[in-house]
């Protein structure tokens, strides 16, 4: 009885030991955007508000219009949506105003990505997280993951999908740009590779001190992300989380492989489990001591 | 495997039985309405809260309720004490049958069900940082390990079976399991390991949008923990309920046993939660006074009552006390994982959630099976231990 309760003490201890390297575990892997990553740069001083790219998004995606207003006539969507991949919104506070575009940010280390069972949202071409329905069951962990709240579902549908934006990877492979920044009359949102946008962003930055507000959004928020802003209102003003330099997902990386990592400590749990259970099998049930 | 235990006997088709049927037609009902109108017709999910009442209480919930059988494994084959091995059967059966409802609670909460059949299969797109495929993975395989588990119970009555091939199939059965069942059990013991504490892995995911007083790396640890207590009452509980209901002496000793040994849980938990809120310096948020505080405020209270509760050998060996804990003990379990899954998720001001009838239906209809799953089994098959107080007709 002795030996066999020393032997469960240890299974048990290598078990929470498992479970409690989690907490310890130092953040492992920080991902780097890919060489050829492109990528969207917003600008609130040069963005009027016009809304063309919102139309240009629809009529690219194949998505309806989204009638809001009094008699519901006016194509305005107010927010994203399963019908809306880009949306401009208006942030107005005292004599303060600013624009803002809101659309997937495509993360450098994305928590959707992260989330997805079988990769249905995934990094492909350009490190663009495009949308594969083959591949998704509906969960909508992603929906919980994304520290922006990009990911919409087609809740109205009885075979609904995810919607987000995907860069318009399809006008991308024809050798066009973005429908977005295609059709922006003002250049507020230009497409580029990320590294040139970045550098046109600090560019921008040291030209004109005190315009903005002094910092790229994107470059490193959240472990970066492959849409930047630049912004003369504070960016949580517009709805921007505030993030820490390193991704939710690289955190629970730590956590899952320090864990699972050659599945060494399930098999080894296992074992003992097994072992443990053998001893006290021939030593016969201990009851009362 | 358990040598005492036999079917309760008695009618099938008694009043309880038949409420239970027609809540669960009514859910039936409600289950085909969503499936041909979607889930946004039929439910109160929204993009904000994407995640609602049946991965909250269906799945989260429920599992770590049906962790009775983890729990009384371990303390009948990891640290040996053989003389719990006749709540072993009961408490597989209710770990069974809360993961299969919980199986079809995903299944009904998947926008796009009919394709989950690609995460088994298809192993070459797994995402192995998708803490949710290892939650579903494992709770696949472990309801697998479960029916396993159990299946001697089956067999056993099969084994006299008038059906020539049932007969042979039972008695080749029983000797095959009864060798691996020790290599079956270690696995039903590392899978609850696994995803019960992925459940809590989960929810960190959401980052910044999961709130302080419950963001915290060891979220995996606390949902393991807890899920051992939840699973612990949940056998209390239903122990009690087969006493009475069934008219059959309650197993008082071993009821008190268990009791002690969930003291010492309910206390690690309450210190480690603690001591995580005091490390990560947001001990003040549980004194903010708002709708949150007050929640995570009662999570503590409803941890620590039982202990009190449970304090001396004269209340442990109290029937109704006993039940009372237990009850308390669960609802503090849940309490907690709905507060992870829905109150600390902090999706935005402009959003909110509160589960639809629909939805409340479906899961009043998982319950319903759950209860009337148990009732008919423990009547026809061998699964409880003990013998009847009286040969009379059952209530139940």
């Amino acid at each position: 009885m002795g030996i066999s309760r020393r032997a469960a003490l240890q299974g048990m201890v290598l078990g929470g030991a498992s479970v409690a390297g989690a907490a310890t575990a130092s953040a492992a892997e920080r991902p780097e955007a890919p060489s050829d990553a492109v990528g969207l740069l917003y600008d609130t001083t040069l963005c009027i508000g016009c809304k063309t790219c919102v139309v240009a998004c629809q009529d690219a995606n194949g998505l309806p219009r989204d009638p809001a207003g009094i008699d519901a006539k006016y194509d305005a969507p107010v927010d994203l949506s399963a019908k809306t991949k880009n949306v401009i919104k208006l942030y107005v506070e005292g004599g303060k105003r600013s624009f803002v575009k809101v659309q997937c940010m495509h993360c450098v280390d994305p928590a959707c990505t992260s989330a997805c069972m079988l990769g249905a949202l995934q990094k492909r071409e350009h490190g663009i997280v495009s949308y594969d329905p083959a591949l998704c069951v509906g969960c909508r962990y992603c929906e919980v993951a994304c520290p922006y709240n990009v990911p919409r579902f087609e809740f109205a549908k009885a075979t609904p999908k995810i919607v987000k934006c995907e860069l318009c990877r399809t006008r991308l492979a024809e050798g066009r740009e973005p429908a977005c920044s295609e059709v922006c009359p003002r250049k507020a949102v230009i497409f580029g590779k990320r590294s040139d946008l970045l550098k046109e962003a600090k560019r921008r930055l040291a030209a004109s001190p005190g315009k903005y507000v002094p910092k790229v959004f994107g470059e490193t928020d959240g472990g970066g992300t492959q849409v930047l802003y630049l912004s003369h209102v504070p960016f949580e003003k517009l709805g921007f989380p505030t993030l820490g330099d390193e991704s939710t997902p690289s955190l629970l990386r730590s956590i899952q492989h320090s864990v699972y990592r050659g599945f060494a400590a399930p098999a080894a749990l296992y074992a003992v489990l097994g072992m443990v259970m053998l001893r006290n099998r021939r030593a016969g049930p201990g009851g009362e001591p | 495997m358990t040598p005492h235990a036999t079917p309760v006997g008695g009618r099938l088709w008694t009043p309880s039985v038949q409420l239970l049927s027609g809540i669960l037609g009514i859910s039936l009902i409600v289950m085909l309405w969503r499936f041909v109108f979607g889930l946004g017709a039929t439910t109160a999910l929204n993009d904000g809260y994407p995640l609602g009442l049946w991965i909250a209480f269906d799945v989260v919930t429920g599992t770590a309720l049906a962790c009775g059988g983890y729990g009384v494994a371990i303390l009948v084959y990891v640290l040996n004490k053989g003389r719990y091995h006749p709540m072993v059967r009961p408490a597989l059966l209710t770990s069974a049958l809360g993961y299969t409802l919980a199986a079809i609670g995903v299944n009904l909460d998947l926008g796009r069900w009919y394709l989950v059949w690609k995460v088994p299969l298809y192993f070459w797109h797994w995402n192995f940082n998708s803490a949710l495929l290892e939650v579903a993975l494992c709770i696949m395989a472990y309801m697998v390990v479960l029916w396993i588990e159990l299946s001697p119970a089956f067999f056993e009555k099969f084994q006299d079976s008038p059906i020539g091939s049932l007969r042979r199939v039972s008695r080749a059965a029983l000797p095959i399991l009864e060798k691996a069942s020790l290599w079956i059990i270690a696995l039903g013991l590392l899978l609850p390991t696994m995803h019960q504490s992925s459940l809590g892995t989960l929810m960190l995911l959401a980052g910044a949008r999961l709130h302080p007083l419950w963001n915290t790396p060891i979220l995996p640890l606390l949902f393991l923990i807890s899920c051992v207590s939840m699973g612990y009452a949940m056998v209390v509980f239903e122990s009690a309920f087969s006493s009475i209901a069934f008219k059959r002496t309650p197993e008082i000793k071993m009821l008190a046993g268990l009791a002690g040994a969930m003291v010492p849980i309910l206390y690690v938990f309450a210190v480690l939660r603690f001591a995580d809120l005091a490390w990560r310096g947001r001990l003040g948020l549980l004194f903010a006074g708002d709708g949150r505080s007050v929640l995570a405020a009662l999570e503590f209270v409803l941890f620590l009552a039982p202990t009190v509760m449970l304090a001396t050998r004269a209340r442990r060996h109290d029937l109704g006390n006993l039940v009372r804990a237990a009850m308390v003990m669960m609802f503090a379990g849940a309490l907690y994982r709905f507060d992870t899954y829905l109150v600390a998720f902090t999706p935005g001001a402009h959003w909110s959630y509160f589960p639809s009838v629909q939805e409340i239906l479906i899961t009043l209809g998982l319950v319903s099976v759950e209860l009337m799953a148990y009732i008919l089994i423990v009547k026809t098959f061998p699964i409880l231990a003990g013998h009847p107080a009286a040969a009379e007709r059952q209530a139940v």
